[in-house]
């Protein structure tokens, strides 16, 4: 099922010329080393002189600085030096994260370490560097802060009230953004619907938890004045460009480097306190400076995600059709607009999603987006698309419900039709090609749906309560530059790659967009080995080293394959019409008669092998003299690609989870996961899958169990893996992928995004099994996580 | 602060010698006393699993282990089972399935499912799940590793083989 030659009328015309590796499972070999313990994280990272920092970080939500005493503890032994938020400030300029596109937008200053206030417990104040890590953390004891604790603002219901103190007064109150959006007649398909049904949902906030925990060295090497930051980050290029403005230096005197990244999901695309006050550091001490965020500090100081309350209500007509849905969304970012992507854009986001797959004609929203003294949010895989899926989906289920529809049937009704394409969704959002339809029909055949509702009808005589609940989605990848640029933001849309035939035939592949897991590098392999004609063991990919890859974005808003891999494909065609140009030249013979066949040049019409790549690389490099003359072999060529024909291009898909709900502990067990995908061009089925699995287990880890609790006092409750709940392995379900193709046409490729589809879809999917499960006790919850206690609650068992 | 410990142990088949801190952790002893990179630290509480080695052939999370509790012990981490071709059918069969994304996990887990591959060799998919609940994979969505697992398991009641793994030319 899961190949796409499996699936019926499915098979795409090929890419290349001669397709061997993309649209097949191939195997990742580059991945080996990680199975046999050799991979290089940063941690794994040991240089010369190099020292360690550690963080004095605020031990409450919100704090005046006092004092600082430091004297004890430089005195400790290794302690290479202790620095603070204004001695720091002498060379790290602060900065603001506001985009210029979301009107109105604001945020204040923010400093590498605090300076005179500390406005969430983890914010870094001081830093204490020594010779090893534990000395550091021994000294860092000694040290010794004076501070005074101030109100905190805690919940974002009571952050816009007159009487809650200001975070930042000189901004005038605790807003940072706000949007409205009234399309079509939103009252009115209210006033005439046959039902109208609304909830509240809840969201709890939760973070990106990566095993590899957030980490680099800065090397600053005074000899050279030049600066070298070994980072687990997925946007190289952006970090140089970063610590050039922020530091004052040229891009010629910073080198960013990642090698192996031990997950990332959007925790690692943005530049923390942590990461300029690293980087000030290695500059003063002229010296190595190593960060490895402990769990602790992974839990107070990697961005959060997700805290939404938003009101929502739907309005449908007897005959099954959806006319309008309504939000008001509010959302808690902390006390900062995270640098340099903003904090506004996951609520944006769902002003952007909500009804998205579906072709009703009225939508009114509302967003306010407000300061608190919690750790920092931003963009976290999915950013926004599971909160508008959920409400949404939700909403979705009740409209059925009132209605006496099947769940999917009403789906099946009010999805955007797949031959609606091009349109616009009732948001303002451009679609171009989109397949519900399609995934409805495969997912209904996929979990035998009607099998599945008899056995469901029938276990619910014997008091076993399960549910099915459906998930139909949208989400957005191959952003064009109307996400970041148009605000701003230097955050690359385009992506290139330098591809080169070696003297061997050998053809290495140098690409802006780095691999953190997904198998990025994998996929690039394929598409060079398949455009340029060799075997893809013939391909060396190299990639996170902003002295030696094009300048490019890196990974985010899954554009990895669809704006990475356009480039490689690019740059690969071009690269194989200069090797047959050069052979023309060799063979003295036109082009036009020639092709390329595994790694050798033939003649067009007879398929005779004239010459192997090797002999086009020996005579291209190294005997130019008998070439003719003006000719230049080019052997290397780069290309570029920015997607500019929508601002995005969407996929879908659709998601189903069935669960079973023991009512007399609130307990859920996840039986089975399905979902389908359209991800345009599968280019390695294996790996698409895999991203599927792992995002939905994310998206499920969302919907049950994650949350950062905090107190009353803006205090964290759950700073450790044993206390803030992962999905493992016993309690995840097995889960089945599909995959429908519709390629955009934006790219030769046809490739889009695959990375967070499956966080998306998972957490309304879950939701409405769980309601579903619910429906004979007259009852439903839709505050996430779901956890036993809230299920008991509505059950009125407590 | 330093009040050193002299122990000797046999790390990969390699005699070491060393005086170490008694609060120092096996995990930071092996990575950075003796530089090796396979097990990692997730999160240092005994949460993931991430650091698992083994000590006398148990396996156990470096991160909660006291390097001077290896004193006289035989360990062996991901670099050493690999070199002696210990867990060679189990990482063939996790490159099959992709059964890995960063990687960070790896070490651990392979580790892991070795255990249960000697200690339950008949175990079934639910037990390989509940097997490898103590080493916590953020990337895979734990499937594609249950698959491998569950793939070496059936090949062993057979007495077949695991083949390797070659680029498709
Ligand atoms: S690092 Fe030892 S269990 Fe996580
Ligand atoms: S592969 Fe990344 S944590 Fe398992």
């Amino acid at each position: 099922m899961n190949k796409p030659s499996d699936l019926k009328g499915l098979v795409l015309d090929p890419v290349t010329n001669d397709q061997r590796y993309i649209g097949n499972s191939e195997p990742r070999h580059s991945a080996r080393r990680l199975l046999e313990g050799q991979g290089t994280y940063i941690d794994d990272i040991q240089l010369p002189r190099m020292g360690h920092v550690v963080f004095w970080r605020s031990p409450v939500a919100h704090m005046k600085i006092g004092k600082i005493h430091t004297e004890q503890a430089s005195k400790m032994p290794g302690v290479l030096a202790i620095v603070d938020g204004v001695q720091m400030a002498k060379i790290c300029k602060p900065w603001v994260a506001t985009l210029g596109h979301l009107a109105g937008m604001k945020s204040a200053p923010q400093h590498a370490l605090a300076i005179d206030r500390a406005c969430w417990q983890g914010e870094p104040v001081v830093a204490v560097v020594a010779e090893t890590r534990a000395q550091a953390e021994d000294a860092l004891q000694l040290v010794d802060v004076e501070w005074e604790e101030l109100p905190a603002v805690i919940s974002m219901e009571s952050a816009l009230d007159p009487k809650t103190p200001l975070i930042h007064p000189e901004l005038g109150d605790n807003l940072c953004f706000t949007r409205s959006l009234d399309v079509g007649n939103v009252d009115e398909a209210f006033a005439t619907a046959d039902v109208v049904a609304e909830a509240t949902f809840g969201f709890g906030r939760h973070t990106g938890v990566t095993l590899e925990p957030r980490c680099q060295i800065a090397d600053y090497n005074p000899g050279e004045r030049r600066l070298t930051v070994y980072h687990s980050q997925q946007a190289p290029h952006m970090m140089q460009d970063l610590y050039c403005r922020q530091f004052g230096l040229s891009e010629s005197d910073v080198h960013v480097i990642c090698k192996d990244v031990g997950g990332s999901f959007g925790i690692k695309v943005h530049a923390y306190p942590d990461d300029f006050a690293t980087v000030g550091l290695a500059m003063m001490l002229e010296r190595p400076v190593k960060f490895v965020a402990d769990r602790l500090e992974s839990f107070t100081s990697d961005i959060h995600a997700r805290e939404h309350r938003i009101k929502g209500r739907i309005a449908a007509n007897k005959a099954g059709d959806i006319l309008a849905f309504e939000i008001h969304d509010l959302t808690g970012i902390g006390p900062y607009s995270m640098f340099p992507r903003t904090s506004a854009i996951e609520g944006n986001q769902v002003v952007n999603l909500v009804g998205g797959p579906y072709k009703h004609q009225h939508y009114r929203a509302h967003l306010d987006v407000v300061f608190q003294n919690k750790t920092p949010t931003c963009q976290y895989r999915g950013v926004g698309h599971p909160i508008a899926c959920a409400v949404t989906e939700g909403l979705v289920d009740l409209a059925a419900q009132k209605l006496q529809m099947d769940p999917l049937e009403f789906r099946k009704r009010n999805v955007i039709p797949d031959d609606a394409y091009p349109c616009s969704g009732i948001s303002g959002i451009k679609l171009e090609v989109l397949s519900h339809e399609q995934c409805l029909r495969t997912i209904e055949k996929m979990m035998n749906y009607p099998a599945l509702r008899k056995e469901q009808a029938e276990l619910r005589k014997k008091g076993i309560y399960r549910g099915i609940g459906f998930a139909t989605l949208i989400e957005l990848t191959n952003p064009s530059p109307a996400f970041y640029g148009v605000g701003g933001a230097r955050i690359a849309s385009q992506d290139g790659a330098s591809v080169r035939l070696d003297p061997s035939g050998v053809v290495s592949v140098l690409v802006g967009v780095g691999e953190q897991g997904q198998g990025t590098e994998g996929i690039y392999a394929q598409i060079a080995a398949d455009a340029v004609g060799v075997s893809i063991n013939q391909v060396r990919i190299v990639t996170g080293d902003t002295d030696v890859t094009p300048y490019g974005g890196g990974t985010w808003a899954s554009r990895g394959a669809g704006v990475g891999g356009e480039a490689v494909l690019l740059a690969c065609q071009a690269l194989q019409e200069n090797i047959l140009k050069l052979a023309g030249a060799i063979l003295n013979r036109p082009v036009a008669e020639l092709s390329v066949h595994r790694s050798h040049v033939l003649d067009k019409a007879t398929g005779e092998q004239l010459l192997p790549f090797s002999e086009i690389g020996r005579i291209g490099y190294f005997r130019t003299d008998t070439l003719p003359a003006g000719f230049s072999a080019d052997l290397m060529v780069t290309r570029h690609y920015t997607q500019k024909d929508y601002p995005f291009i969407f996929t879908n898909g659709v998601q189903a989870s069935y669960v079973e709900v023991d009512p007399d502990t609130g307990f859920v067990k996840l039986l089975k996961h399905w979902a389908v995908e359209d991800c345009g061009r599968v280019l390695n089925p294996m790996l698409v899958d895999e991203q599927v699995r792992g995002a939905i287990v994310q998206g499920i880890g969302g919907v049950l169990f994650e949350e950062c609790l905090y107190d009353e006092s803006g205090l964290l409750r759950n700073g450790s893996m044993a206390d803030y709940l992962v999905p493992m392995a016993n309690e995840m379900p097995d889960i089945e992928v599909a995959h429908v193709e519709t390629p955009t046409q934006s790219s030769k490729l046809g490739a889009k995004g695959a990375g967070e589809a499956g966080t998306a879809g998972a957490p309304g999917a879950v939701q409405n099994a769980i309601n579903d499960a619910l429906l004979p006790f007259n009852t439903a919850v839709f505050d996430q996580p779901i956890t036993c206690e809230k299920i008991l609650r509505v059950l009125k068992k407590i | 602060m330093s009040l050193k410990k002299k122990v000797s142990m046999t790390v990969n088949g390699v005699a070491v010698n060393a005086e170490i801190e008694p609060r120092r952790h096996l995990v930071d002893f092996l990575r950075e006393d003796l530089h090796l990179k396979g097990p990692h630290l997730g999160c240092e509480q005994g949460a993931c699993g991430a650091c698992t080695v083994k000590v006398d052939g148990q396996i156990i999370r470096g991160c909660l282990y006291l390097a001077v509790q290896a004193d006289g012990c035989v360990v062996e981490t991901i670099e050493g089972l690999t070199k002696s071709g210990a867990l060679a059918h189990l990482q063939e069969s996790f490159m099959r399935h992709n059964a890995m994304q960063c990687g960070f996990c790896s070490s651990g887990m392979l580790l892991a499912a070795a255990e249960l591959i000697e200690k339950q060799p008949k175990a079934s998919r639910e037990e390989v799940r509940e097997w490898i609940s103590g080493n916590y994979c953020r990337c895979t969505g734990y499937h594609s590793i249950v698959d491998a697992i569950v793939d070496v398991l059936e090949a062993r009641a057979k007495g077949q083989k695991i083949k390797p793994v070659v680029a498709h030319a």
